[in-house]
C-alpha cells in the first residue's frame, strides 16, 4: 500500500464538484430529452454553461437565515450532507492506481457509515428550520434512509461473502472473471433500491415531496446553503452509481478500452439510470415505500445472503 | 501515535461534557454524536478499525438519528427545562459525583499499575467474525434471543387490531 | 414490477422522438390573423381616424385599462387622448368586439417587452396606425345615419332618405 501523492487528494473533492455541477445541466438535458423538448441550450455550447450561471446565481443570492431557525445547526445541516459524500468517494477505487485509499479494510463498511451519517444532513436541516414542512421531511427522511439502510448493508452482504473482503479493492479484483451482477443480481436491484432512497432521489424523494411539503427539509434553505444541498444530491448520485460500479458491475475491468474509460462509461450510464428513473416513474405513497423496504427487500436481501452461503459452503475447499 | 489518541480522547471527554451540559435536546445529541465520532477515530488508531465503522453505522448513524426523530416527534417545550433544572440541584448530583470521582481514580491507577504491551496487532473483520461464531457465539445467541423479544413485542405493538366491542 | 420496467421502457424510447419545442426566437411559430396581440387603432381607407370615442371599448374593458377622452370637430367625434395601460392589459379582445366602428383591432404581434412599467403605457399616437387593419373597406360615417359636413342624413350607402313626417303620401 503506498501513500496517494497529496495531489490526488486535494484534485478529488475538486474533480467531483465539477461533475455534480455539470450533473445539473447533464440531468436537465437528458429529462429534456425523454420528454421530447431541449431542456436548457442557450448558455454556451448546448447549455453547457447553465451550470456555472446557476451557480453563479446561487452565489450572489442573499444568505438568509430565518430568524425563527436555530442558527448553528441550520448552518451545520448543509455542510454535513457535503463532507459525508465527499468523503466516502475517498474509498471508492477508479482504477487499480487511481485511487486515494482502496485498500483500506474496512472500505465498504467506511462508505456505509459515511452514508449513515448523511442522514444528519436531511434531518438536521428539517428540525434546525423549525418550520413544519421542513419538520416532516426530516422525519420522513429519517424513518426512510435509516430504514434503507438495513437493506442497503444486507445487500452488500454477499458481495462480501464472495469476496472475502470489506476492501473495494479486493472486491473489483475479484470481479476478474464474473462481474457479481450475474451471481448477486438480488443484491444488486436491492442495493440499486436502496441507493436511490438514500439518496432521496425520485422516484424515492418523499423528505422532499415538492407537491405536498413545499419542499420538504430545505424549505427554508435559499442561496448557496441550497446549493450545498443540491450539489450534495447530486454527488451523492454519482456516489451511488460508482460503488455500484464497483460491487457489482466489475469496476475498471473490461477489454480494449482503458481502465478509467470504463469505470466513467459503467457509472456514467448508471448516473442515466438514476435520470431516467425520475423521467418514468410518479413518486409512491410514504407506507408503499416502506412496506417495498420491510415486506420485499429485507426478505430479498436476507434470502440472498442465505442462498450465497449456502452455495459458498458447497463449494467451500475441504 | 499516543498523541493522536490522546486528542482524540480529549475530544470524546469534551463531548461527553457538552452533552449533559447543554440546554436544548438536539444540541446534546449532536454533542454524543462528536463523541461517538471522536471514539471511532480512537478505536481506528488502536488498531480496531471494524469496531469504529460499526460505533459510526450503528451508534452515530442508525441509534442517534432515533433519538433526533422521537425528539422531533415529541419536542419538549420549555416547562421541561425548567423542571429539569429543579431536579440539578447539588444536592441530587454530588454524591453520585464523588462516588464516580473515585472510581475514576482508581480506574486510573490500575491502568498505571498493569504492564505496558505495546501496540496490539490490527484487528481486522475475519477475527472479529471468528471471536463471534467461536469463543462468543452463546453471547451472540443470548442478543438475538433479546432482538427477537423486542421484535414480537414491537410486531405486537404495531400490529393493525380489528375493532372488537 | 413489469409496469414500472415498462414505463421505464417507454420513457427512454421517447429519446428517440421528435422534440416538439420551437426554438423561438430563432424560429417564429405561425400566428393566424385573428391571434390576439397588440392592440391597435385603424383608419379608414380615407385615412381619417376610425374611433369616434364611444368609450364602449373602456366599459368592455375588464380590468379597465383603457383610458379616453372625447372630443368634437364639425361633428365628428374623436378621441382627445386614447391610452392603453398595457401592463394591465389582459388581451381578452372585448374591447375590440364592442367596438361600433371596427377602430380598436388586436393584431397578431406580442414581443412588446418592456424594462420599465411606464413604457408600457401607450398613447394615441403610439396605437394609430395609417391602415384600415382587418376591414380594408368599412368607413363607418358612410354607412351610419349620422349627419356630417358633406352627407347628410339618408345620403350613405345602403340607406333610405328620411321619411317626411308631414307628407300622408306612402
Amino acid at each position: 500500500m503506498t501513500q496517494p501523492p497529496l495531489l490526488t487528494i486535494i484534485l478529488t473533492p475538486l474533480l467531483i464538484l465539477a461533475l455534480a455541477t455539470l450533473l445539473t445541466w447533464v440531468e436537465r438535458r437528458l429529462l429534456g430529452l425523454w420528454q421530447d423538448r431541449y431542456g436548457p441550450n442557450r448558455v454556451g455550447p448546448g447549455g453547457l454553461f447553465q451550470a456555472v450561471a446557476d451557480g453563479i446565481k446561487l452565489l450572489f443570492k442573499q444568505d438568509w437565515i430565518p430568524p425563527f431557525a436555530d442558527k448553528a445547526v441550520f448552518i451545520l445541516a448543509p455542510a454535513i450532507g457535503m463532507m459525508t459524500v465527499m468523503l466516502s468517494f475517498a474509498v471508492i477505487p477508479v482504477t487499480a492506481r487511481q485511487s486515494i485509499a482502496d485498500h483500506l479494510n474496512v472500505g465498504l463498511l467506511f462508505v456505509l457509515a459515511m452514508m449513515s451519517l448523511g442522514v444528519y444532513a436531511v434531518v438536521l436541516a428539517g428540525w434546525a428550520s423549525n418550520s413544519k414542512y421542513a419538520l416532516l421531511g426530516g422525519m420522513r427522511a429519517a424513518a426512510q434512509m435509516i430504514s434503507y439502510e438495513v437493506f442497503m448493508g444486507l445487500s452488500l452482504l454477499g458481495v462480501v461473502m464472495i469476496t472475502g473482503s470489506f476492501s473495494l479493492h479486493d472486491i473489483v479484483t475479484a470481479q476478474s472473471g464474473l462481474w457479481f451482477i450475474i451471481p448477486q443480481c438480488a443484491g444488486f436491484v436491492v442495493f440499486l433500491l436502496a441507493g436511490i432512497a438514500e439518496t432521496h432521489r425520485l422516484p424515492f424523494d418523499l423528505p422532499e415531496g415538492e407537491n405536498e411539503l413545499g419542499a420538504g427539509f430545505h424549505t427554508e434553505y435559499s442561496g448557496m446553503k441550497f446549493g450545498m444541498f443540491f450539489l450534495a444530491e447530486y454527488a451523492g448520485i454519482i456516489l451511488v452509481s460508482a460503488l455500484v460500479t464497483t460491487l457489482y458491475l466489475g469496476g475498471w475491468q473490461g477489454p480494449l478500452l482503458p481502465p478509467v474509460l470504463w469505470f466513467a462509461l459503467k457509472t456514467g450510464a448508471l448516473v442515466a439510470f438514476f435520470i431516467l428513473l425520475r423521467a418514468a416513474l410518479p413518486r409512491p405513497r410514504y407506507d408503499q415505500l416502506m412496506a417495498l423496504g420491510w415486506k420485499v427487500l429485507l426478505p430479498v436481501s436476507l434470502l440472498n445472503i442465505a442462498a450465497t452461503g449456502t452455495v459458498l459452503m458447497l463449494h467451500a475447499p475441504g | 501515535m499516543p498523541v493522536m489518541i490522546l486528542f482524540a480522547a480529549s475530544l470524546t471527554v469534551i463531548g461527553a461534557v457538552m452533552v449533559i451540559t447543554r440546554r436544548i435536546a438536539v444540541h446534546a445529541v449532536l454533542w454524543l454524536v462528536v463523541t461517538f465520532l471522536a471514539l471511532a477515530c480512537v478505536f481506528t488508531l488502536l488498531g480496531a478499525p471494524f469496531a469504529a465503522a460499526l460505533e459510526v453505522i450503528i451508534y452515530a448513524g442508525a441509534i442517534m438519528v432515533l433519538f433526533i426523530f422521537v425528539i422531533m416527534m415529541i419536542g419538549p417545550a420549555q416547562p421541561e427545562s425548567d423542571r429539569e433544572k429543579e431536579w440539578l440541584r447539588p444536592r441530587a448530583w454530588l454524591g453520585p459525583a464523588i462516588l464516580a470521582t473515585l472510581l475514576c481514580g482508581e480506574l486510573l491507577f490500575g491502568l498505571r499499575a498493569t504492564p505496558h504491551t505495546g501496540t496490539p496487532a490490527p484487528i481486522t473483520p475475519r477475527d472479529v467474525g471468528l471471536s463471534l461464531f467461536g469463543p462468543c457465539v452463546m453471547m451472540v445467541e443470548l442478543a438475538s434471543f433479546l432482538l427477537l423479544a423486542g421484535l414480537v413485542t414491537a410486531f405486537h405493538i404495531g400490529r393493525h387490531r380489528p375493532e372488537t366491542p | 414490477m413489469s409496469g414500472t420496467l415498462r414505463t421505464l421502457f417507454l420513457t427512454f424510447l421517447h429519446a428517440f422522438r421528435r422534440r416538439e419545442t420551437v426554438q423561438y426566437p430563432e424560429e417564429k411559430p405561425y400566428l393566424p390573423p385573428r391571434y390576439r396581440g397588440r392592440i391597435i387603432l385603424s383608419r379608414d381607407p380615407d385615412g381619417e381616424e376610425r374611433c369616434v370615442s364611444c368609450n364602449l371599448c373602456a366599459v368592455a374593458c375588464p380590468v379597465d385599462c383603457i383610458s379616453l377622452q372625447k372630443a368634437e370637430t364639425e361633428g365628428r367625434w374623436y378621441p382627445e387622448y386614447f391610452r392603453i395601460n398595457f401592463s394591465r392589459c389582459i388581451f381578452c379582445g372585448f374591447c375590440e368586439e364592442a367596438c361600433p366602428t371596427y377602430a380598436i383591432q388586436l393584431t397578431p404581434d406580442f414581443e412588446m417587452s418592456e424594462y420599465s412599467r411606464p413604457n408600457l403605457v401607450y398613447e394615441k399616437e403610439d396605437l394609430l396606425i395609417s391602415g384600415t387593419g382587418k376591414y380594408p373597406d368599412y368607413n363607418f360615417y358612410r354607412v351610419a345615419g349620422v349627419p356630417v359636413p358633406g352627407k347628410e342624413r339618408g345620403e350613405s350607402e345602403h340607406e333610405r332618405p328620411p321619411v317626411d313626417l308631414h307628407s300622408l303620401l306612402p
